[in-house]
């Protein structure tokens, strides 16, 4: 069973993956829309990368209004 | 589709509607690849009927107000013709507000019902606003798990009367429902839509795009929004069709339900069809190089046999392996909530893919104009739909003026505003405070907006005086939220943008706190509502004698800066 600070830096390592960032430039904190400069959609897709990579399921409601890396590894961990 | 002539009432079209279609489809709800739910007519009417009576049980009655805050499903759609046919008025409120924003519009609408989904309740409870609504008597709330505490909400599913409900017959000059535009900071703009002006709204859409009993719609923008509450609700249960739901909106299992369900139409946001162009161009791109060339030549030909009109059997035949990852059943992809690039809507129409571009407010209904594709023009938003009047008041010398629309879809006004619906309806002309003008073969072409707002690709309406609560007791002496366009017109409906203008206090610079300061506040707010930069401004800002910002003066005086150096990004 992964610790939340291992889920919090798993997250950070695959968005730094999929918008091909540096991935010590991201931290939990951040606000993923302004860190990454991406929108609803790419957030979406983000998101289905993090399912399969963590195999579960995160229904649309739960991330809804979630904006920072931490809390969206709060709302993964809850699932594992 | 039902003759709505002969109707007085969203809940009269309706009821005759489940009773008509009874055998037919009706909603299809699906999460990822299981297909959750499937409901006739008839079933849909089992299901809407218990509730219509225990919420009559509960002395709900003719005119009032009850809000869903729902994501798109089966259960918003009973839910609202259960309130329609106790004579209610619906209060469809955007399930991605935030609790704050919400309780606030419940406690403007003077909503005594409000029915939503666990999640959604489970954040309004936890939010300190909860407790400055009072007007709330009955909460329902749907697919609760068991065994959790309430909070004084009761679940939906046992929320059923045992009688049969008795039918309330509404006048068409009866308000039908509450739809906020937008405006949930200092101003919100509920717009009082009443019977008539839905059921005008939808005389025009069979002749243009006729939907048919086990015809798709894909609803995928949210139902409490104007466009698929027509499209995605009242449109096709008058005419027998089918309505999809997906609960999982990720782009993958979008583009799955085209081809599981042989989607006839679907409305998408600007930003969604560009989603979808970007995804076609990227599997066009890996194509070897000799099936490049194929599809180009067979695109060249589609437009040279589309040009004058579309030939949708002929396209499919032509591009057969575009149109069958959409289903090949697809009729039109309907995009609005927003302005569109022409070269996204080419794209499609180049593939055979008709997009009906359209021009709309919530103040109207739904739509005002639409391109009738004869021929397609990716330039404009087409021609008033029949029933709309539509003018360019005081046009300049390229005959540019503000549109405004007479028609019997125009809302009766907004909630307890009457100054504001005084300024917004004038004479029975509803002022769209967006500029337009008629080119020589009947269509409307838009360059920008005369009112301080913006519209994202999104759909959303941005109003800043909305956002400036964010920045209230910043270390400044005074600030404001201005949309760029306003300030320095673009003649452009793309690329708009929010921005903080800041006075400062004397002998004061902008510090890399301050900065830092207006960041963190902006980081709290949706992204869509974010201001891009600031703009600094030495005087102090002209108001009024009770000290409102004179918004108009000050954009005057701002416009004399030059745009691109004024403007410090964040």
């Amino acid at each position: 069973m992964r610790t939340i600070d291992q889920t919090t830096q798993e997250v950070l390592s695959l968005a730094s993956k999929h918008f091909h960032v540096p991935s010590d430039s991201l931290a939990p904190d951040d606000d993923f829309f302004k860190k990454l400069g991406i929108n609803s959609l790419q957030a979406l897709e983000l998101l289905s990368r993090l399912e399969n990579h963590f195999g579960i399921e995160l229904p649309d409601y739960e991330v809804q209004g979630v904006s920072d890396f931490r809390t969206l590894a709060s709302r993964i961990q809850s699932r594992l | 589709m039902l003759d709505l002539s002969k109707y007085q009432s969203i809940g009269a079209a309706l009821k005759d509607a489940l009773d008509k279609f009874a055998g037919e489809t009706c909603l299809i709800e699906s999460d990822r690849e299981r297909e959750k739910e499937r409901l006739t007519y008839h079933d849909f009417k089992q299901r809407a009927h218990p509730l219509a009576n225990a919420l009559q049980n509960a002395a709900f009655k003719a005119s009032d107000r009850a809000a869903i805050i729902m994501t798109n499903q089966s259960k918003w759609l009973i839910s609202a013709y259960a309130i329609f046919y106790c004579g209610g008025v619906l209060v469809p409120l955007d399930y991605k507000l935030t609790p704050e924003e919400q309780w606030q519009l419940l406690k403007h609408s003077s909503a005594s019902v409000l029915i939503t989904e666990y999640p959604i309740w489970r954040q309004l409870t936890a939010s300190p606003a909860r407790a400055s609504t009072a007007n709330l008597k009955i909460v329902l709330v749907t697919e609760a798990p068991p065994n959790v505490d309430l909070s004084g909400a009761q679940r939906w599913e046992d929320f059923r009367g045992t009688g049969e409900p008795a039918f309330i017959p509404r006048k068409r000059s009866d308000v039908a429902t509450i739809v906020y535009s937008s405006g949930t900071g200092g101003r919100p703009k509920g717009c009082m839509m009443i019977h008539e002006n839905y059921l005008e709204q939808c005389v025009p859409f069979p002749a243009l795009y006729p939907l048919w009993p086990r015809a798709t719609y894909l609803s995928i923008l949210p139902t409490n929004h104007a466009i698929d509450f027509m499209l995605g609700f009242f449109y096709p249960f008058v005419s027998g069709a089918t309505v999809v739901h997906l609960r999982t909106l990720r782009p993958e299992y979008v583009r799955a339900a085209f081809p599981k369900y042989k989607i006839a139409y679907v409305t998408l946001v600007p930003l969604v069809l560009k989603n979808l162009q970007k995804g076609l161009q990227a599997r066009f791109e890996e194509l070897s190089l000799w099936k490049r060339r194929l599809l180009n030549a067979l695109v060249a030909v589609n437009k040279a046999l589309t040009g004058s009109r579309p030939h949708v059997g002929l396209s499919r035949l032509l591009l057969k392996q575009v149109h069958e990852a959409f289903g090949g059943q697809l009729r039109a992809i309907i995009v609005g909530g927003s302005f569109t690039e022409p070269q996204v809507l080419q794209f499609f129409y180049d593939l055979g893919i008709s997009v009906a571009n359209a021009y709309g407010l919530t103040e109207a209904c739904t739509g005002i104009t639409v391109n009738d594709l004869k021929p397609f023009r990716a330039d404009t938003v087409g021609k008033p739909l029949p029933g709309m009047e539509v003018r360019i008041l005081n046009p300049d010398s390229e005959g540019i003026g503000e549109v405004s629309v007479r028609s019997k879809t125009v809302m009766s006004g907004y909630l307890n505003e009457p100054e504001l619906t005084a300024e917004t309806i004038v004479g029975g002309w509803l002022m769209t405070g967006d500029l337009g003008r008629f080119d020589s073969a009947g269509h409307l072409q838009l360059f920008g907006r005369k009112k301080n707002m913006i519209v994202t690709e999104e759909g959303k309406n941005i109003y800043p005086e909305d956002i400036e609560s964010a920045f209230e007791s910043l270390p400044v002496k005074e600030f404001c939220v201005f949309a760029a366009n306003y300030i320095w017109p673009q003649r452009s409906m793309v690329g708009e943008q929010l921005l903080l203008v800041l006075h400062l206090e004397q002998g004061h610079i902008l510090t890399d706190e301050l900065r830092r300061d207006v960041s963190a506040r902006n980081s709290r707010l949706l992204n869509y509502k974010r201001v891009h930069g600031i703009v600094l401004f030495d005087e102090d800002f002209p108001r009024t004698a009770s000290l409102k910002i004179k918004r108009n003066i000050l954009a005057e005086r701002l416009a004399q800066k030059d745009r691109a150096l004024a403007i410090l990004p964040l």
